[in-house]
């Protein structure tokens, strides 16, 4: 019975991982510019991987392998938002631009302000 | 076989068909990717990916120490993304699109700094005043 639980929490944890993959990718495609798929792809890519080692760790049962899946796990979750607001920051500063119908650009005077 | 075994065997064939679209969808991104930026989030999320697939294949093989090959990856990845982060300031303005801005924006976007730039205008004496402003 204790397996069965024990696999059943794997297969959750498999199914949500590769799930929140697939609505990284779907939303990669169809959101429309480049700071609204940032969106997609840091969080819930991140997630995504995430859970996946989760599942491992999980599914392993024992403690230091757990403990190993769950370092991996803080450590993307720690450097994904790292990334992405480095590489906004960057493409902002240069010049890429927002989509036509955003309503409120919030940096548009970073520079004057510090 | 046993019942766990099969829920696990079924759950991972499945989620390695999920991940092998979501793979491909964001491949098309990279490919598509109208400018650089988008290309590198795209390359980043196949990163995270690509993860996920060693974590599956860990659980199908039993061999915990992907969990390791895993966190390297994940390591390099992330340096990957903060260097092309960097090259994309320092590239500056090139390969950004002109014209569907919005207004406000544009009004605002600050000159990247360049070093040619700065060599050009060598000083900022009363001289160099003058002729910027002939």
């Amino acid at each position: 019975m204790m397996d069965i639980l024990l696999a059943a929490t794997t297969a959750l944890l498999i199914l949500g991982g590769a799930g929140f993959a697939l609505v990284a990718a779907i939303g990669l495609n169809r959101l429309p510019d480049l700071y609204t798929r940032m969106h997609a792809a840091s969080k819930a890519g991140t997630v995504g991987s995430g859970l996946l080692l989760l599942a491992v760790g999980v599914h392993a049962g024992d403690l230091p392998t757990f403990a190993r899946a769950l370092a991996g796990f803080f450590f993307f979750v720690l450097t994904a938002p790292v990334s992405a607001h480095l590489l906004a920051m960057a493409a902002h500063k240069v010049g890429y631009p927002l989509y036509a119908e955003s309503v409120r650009d919030e940096m548009k005077d970073y520079d004057k302000r510090i | 076989m046993t019942v766990a075994q099969v829920i696990i065997s079924y759950a991972v064939w499945l989620a390695l068909v999920v991940l092998c679209v979501s793979f491909l969808l964001t491949v098309w991104r990279v490919i598509k990717g109208p400018t650089l930026p988008d290309r590198v989030v795209a390359l980043d999320m196949l990163t995270g990916i690509v993860i996920g697939f060693i974590a599956l294949i860990a659980i199908r093989t039993g061999f915990t120490l992907y969990i390791d090959i895993a966190i390297s990856l994940g390591l390099v990845g992330f340096l990957a993304t903060v260097a092309f982060a960097r090259f994309i300031l320092s590239r500056g303005n090139r390969g950004a699109p002109k014209g569907d801005m919005m207004k406000t924006f544009t009004a605002s976007v600050p000159e990247p700094r360049r070093r040619s730039a700065a060599r050009r205008s060598s000083g900022t004496g009363p001289a160099v005043r003058r002729k910027a402003k002939k």
